[in-house]
């Protein structure tokens, strides 16, 4: 039923419904979910460092990581971050070949990290049981593997709605949120290698 | 954006278009795929009600069983399963998420002048995942298997040497779930007040309830990854062979202590932030003024979020930390003193210079007052080293918590149940009903309490099942057990007075207590699209502070679930937001990562079988149906380079 009124109104019919960054709830979110797993980071560096001051021996009676699988992968996780970006130029010009091809470009690159991760792990030189050093660096390691495979999941997702019919406007911030994840991902990844396969040679 | 003149338009938002937009599903199904705010705000309500009756049993009976000297009621196994989930129950269960969650979900929306939360199918999930929480923590009990390591489960007690069985795990993952639903809740709450404000609510005119839960969202979202890290490495201790907190191995138990307090202090103000915001909303609105020092309260706030990050190490005073970490930690326990003390005197000139009228919550603002300043009294006592060391585990710190958290959450719970009872049903609450409930309530507490500082202090240890007649505890502990029968007399009276009330109060009206804020500018119960016409906003208390010819938001279709979204500091107008509708994937997720997270327990494969159906369900959740997809297409607009 219609009525009408002649209340004094402030119109809003032609504000925008496809915004980029902070005008945009799922920018906030995001950003919210990668501080809390920024949190999540902090703490579990700070045990790691507050056991080595338990320990006269750094690793302690093992050897230290293999360095050149890290070393892979931080180039890998640094390079990565080009298509990122190209993904959030693309999306903001509301190219959607063009961010499909970041994206399928990102998500590659995700898989090849993920593939050389195994390696990684392979290379700790240690298993979680041997002693707490063992059980820090392997709860450091999952815990970035499980936002790696979290982010390269999302990737493929955003592959999927690129390719299909349900491509929508409100889709290219979600793509450009979701390098903003990404470079987080990488940042913690180089954090995190400078952590384990420096600190277990020079502390 | 300009305001247009005052024409006549066609207003095209009828209530009918909106309330068939905006309601939930009918039937047995709106309750697993809810949606809009009101729903979700009060299954926590309603929830976490239930879990604070049930940690209140676990209390009476521990009362009964410290009753008289030598006692078997209960004995040593069961005892220790009921204080670890009653401590439990009332943070994990009842306090954090009544507190926080359900006042915060319910109330936010509304006071900021929004349809519905940011992200509603995520505040969905959160309420869903707390139940699991729920089901895990009192399924052991039930099961005569309960958590028994008390409700911080410090190692090495709680460790695989010490603690064989499954009774600490389920205590372990109980954290998991309930941290990640408050995480979710401070996501959803900070997007709504950040994104979701009517025009003009500057954050200076943002409502202290608001401000508090915004502060809030924040201690929440750096406090819970602790603890649910250190509850993870715990669990790993226990079911993966690591050695986290094994000293032979290089691990350190006290690690476990930094890593659960530097959660557990922020906790509490977690805990009583909500108190306080209750009272700064209270107090304005039956003193019939502004409230007095608005600035300097909001910076209190954000003083308390920051200090409460500073002062965990004050939980570890006997474990022989350097005394340079003594000094500094009693500080900073100290300085906490000056944020909070001045929230008092700001509320106490407010009522000062006010015209203040003793309503039914008044009361329990009064007994706030008092109770807690008691509790802060005891509490700079405990700050200071050489008392606490006399006192550490004893029935004083007993005495001291139940003080702090009774009287800075439990009393303003009260003060704001009996306060937006009629926003929320209706109707009004029994008023002698409700003076009743609060003399046997108040008498009980103090009776029980305030003796329990004096069984402290001759020597009494927290946590032992009996005592012998030669300690002369026992006079002192029937007093504190009858103090438990004039509680439990009161929650029942509460009870009755809710149910009355409910069917029979009076009929409330929009706005019964002539309150300045947002909420009670809409019909009592709330419709579900909340407002018709989304307000703007002209001063602290819209309400009272409104134009004659107050200006009103059009423009936001009323045929799809459109909110308005307005910039993070000045609340001016910049887009809108298709919102999405009800699901039942946000339960099933939590279903399925309900059944990895207590699989997991027994066995880790759980965690890689459980991988692939948690990300079928999220996807499932976030996969739009194409007829939705078409039609947001025809609507689209960029935003202009």
């Amino acid at each position: 039923m219609e009525r009408t009124t002649d209340i004094p109104v402030l119109d809003v019919s032609g504000l925008p419904t496809v915004v980029f960054r902070e005008p945009n709830p799922i920018f906030w979110g995001n950003l919210l979910y990668m501080l809390i797993e920024g949190a999540m980071f902090a703490m579990i560096f700070a045990s790691y460092f507050y056991l080595r001051t338990r320990s006269t021996e750094w690793p302690p009676g093992l050897a230290p990581p293999y360095l050149w699988y890290g070393v892979a992968n931080t180039i890998l996780f640094l390079t990565s971050v080009v298509p990122a970006r190209s993904i959030q130029l693309r999306a903001r010009a509301g190219d959607l070949a063009g961010s499909l091809t970041g994206l399928i470009g990102l998500a590659a690159f995700g898989l090849i990290c993920l593939v050389i991760r195994g390696f990684e792990f392979k290379g700790l030189n240690c298993r979680w049981d041997a002693n707490a050093y063992g059980s820090m660096v392997w709860a450091l390691l999952v815990l970035h593997t499980g936002h790696l495979l979290t982010e390269w999941i999302e990737t493929l997702v955003m592959v999927a709605f690129a390719s299909s019919r349900k491509m929508e406007g409100k889709r290219f911030p979600d793509f450009d949120v979701n390098s903003d994840y990404w470079y987080f991902v990488v940042g913690w990844a180089v954090i995190m290698n400078i952590v384990l396969y420096g600190t277990t040679r020079l502390l | 954006m300009a305001v247009a003149d005052p024409i006549i338009v066609s207003a095209g938002e009828s209530e009918e278009r909106l309330e068939r937009t905006w309601s939930e599903r009918r039937g047995i199904y709106r309750w697993f795929a809810p949606v809009h705010h009101t729903t979700i705000g009060k299954m926590y309500f309603v929830t976490a009600g239930i879990f604070f009756l049930l940690g209140g049993i676990l209390a009476a009976l521990i009362r009964i069983q410290l009753s008289r000297p030598e006692n078997n009621f209960l004995g040593p196994d069961r005892y220790n399963q009921f204080f670890t989930v009653h401590g439990s129950t009332m943070i994990f269960l009842f306090a954090v998420p009544m507190m926080y969650q359900a006042f915060g979900v319910y109330l936010v929306p509304l006071m900021v002048g929004a349809r519905n939360i940011a992200f509603p199918r995520l505040a969905a999930f959160s309420y869903f995942i707390y139940v699991g929480g729920c089901l895990l923590l009192w399924g052991g009990l039930f099961l005569n298997i309960g958590a028994d390591a008390g409700w911080f489960s410090y190692v090495p007690l709680s460790g695989p040497a010490f603690s064989p069985g499954k009774r600490v795990d389920f205590w372990a993952q109980m954290i998991t779930f309930t941290e990640l639903s408050a995480l979710a809740v401070a996501v959803c709450l900070i997007v709504t007040i950040l994104k979701y404000r009517a025009p003009g609510m500057t954050l200076n005119r943002m409502p202290l309830l608001v401000w508090e839960k915004l502060v809030l969202s924040f201690m929440v979202i750096f406090a819970m990854p602790a603890v649910m890290l250190v509850s993870t490495m715990l669990l790993m201790d226990r079911t993966a062979n690591t050695h986290f907190f094994n000293p032979a191995e290089g691990g350190d138990v006290l690690l476990y202590q930094h890593l659960f307090w530097f959660f557990g202090h922020p906790d509490v103000y977690i805990i009583f932030l909500p108190g306080a915001a209750i009272i700064s909303t209270l107090v304005p609105t039956f003193s019939r003024r502004h409230i007095f020092g608005y600035p300097g309260i909001v910076v209190a706030t954000i003083a308390t979020g920051f200090l409460g990050f500073g002062v965990w190490v004050h939980h570890m005073f006997a474990t022989g930390i350097p005394q340079l970490s003594e000094s500094f930690f009693t500080a900073a326990t100290l300085m906490i003193v000056i944020p909070t003390a001045y929230q008092f005197f700001c509320w106490i000139a407010t009522l000062w210079n006010g015209k203040p009228q003793l309503r039914l919550p008044m009361l329990w603002v009064g007994g706030f007052f008092f109770v807690f300043m008691i509790g802060g009294l005891s509490g700079l006592m405990l700050a200071s080293v050489p008392v606490d060391l006399q006192v550490h585990d004893t029935f004083f710190v007993v005495a001291h918590f139940h003080y702090v958290l009774i009287g800075g959450a439990m009393f303003p719970m009260f003060a704001g149940i009996y306060y937006w009872f009629p926003k929320v049903v209706g109707r009004m609450a029994h008023e002698a009903l409700a003076k009743v409930h609060f003399w046997l309530f108040f008498i009980g507490f103090n009776l029980t309490f305030f003796t329990m500082h004096f069984l402290g202090l001759r020597g009494m240890p927290r946590r032992i099942y009996t005592y012998l007649p030669e300690m002369h505890w026992t006079g002192l502990n029937q007093i504190a057990t009858a103090g438990a029968g004039f509680m439990t007399l009161g929650i029942l009276v509460f009870l009755i007075n809710l149910f009355w009330s409910m069917k029979r109060g009076t009929i409330a009206g929009p706005n019964p207590w002539g309150a300045g804020s947002l909420e009670w500018s809409v019909p009592s119960p709330p419709p579900p699209y909340n407002f018709v016409h989304i307000p703007t906003v002209d001063g602290r208390e819209a309400i009272w502070d409104a134009p004659p010819n107050p200006v009103f938001v059009s423009g936001i279709r009323d045929e799809v679930r459109e909110v308005l979204l307005t910039n993070s500091l000045d609340a001016e107008p910049e887009a809108k937001e298709e919102q999405p509708a009800p699901s039942v994937w946000p339960f099933l997720t939590a279903v399925v990562v309900s059944a990895v997270l207590i699989g997991s327990i027994f066995t880790l494969k759980a965690v890689s079988y459980g991988a692939l159906p948690i990300a079928f369900s999220i996807i499932a959740w976030i996969w739009p149906k194409e007829h939705e997809v078409e039609e947001r297409r025809e609507h689209e607009k960029w935003r202009a380079a």
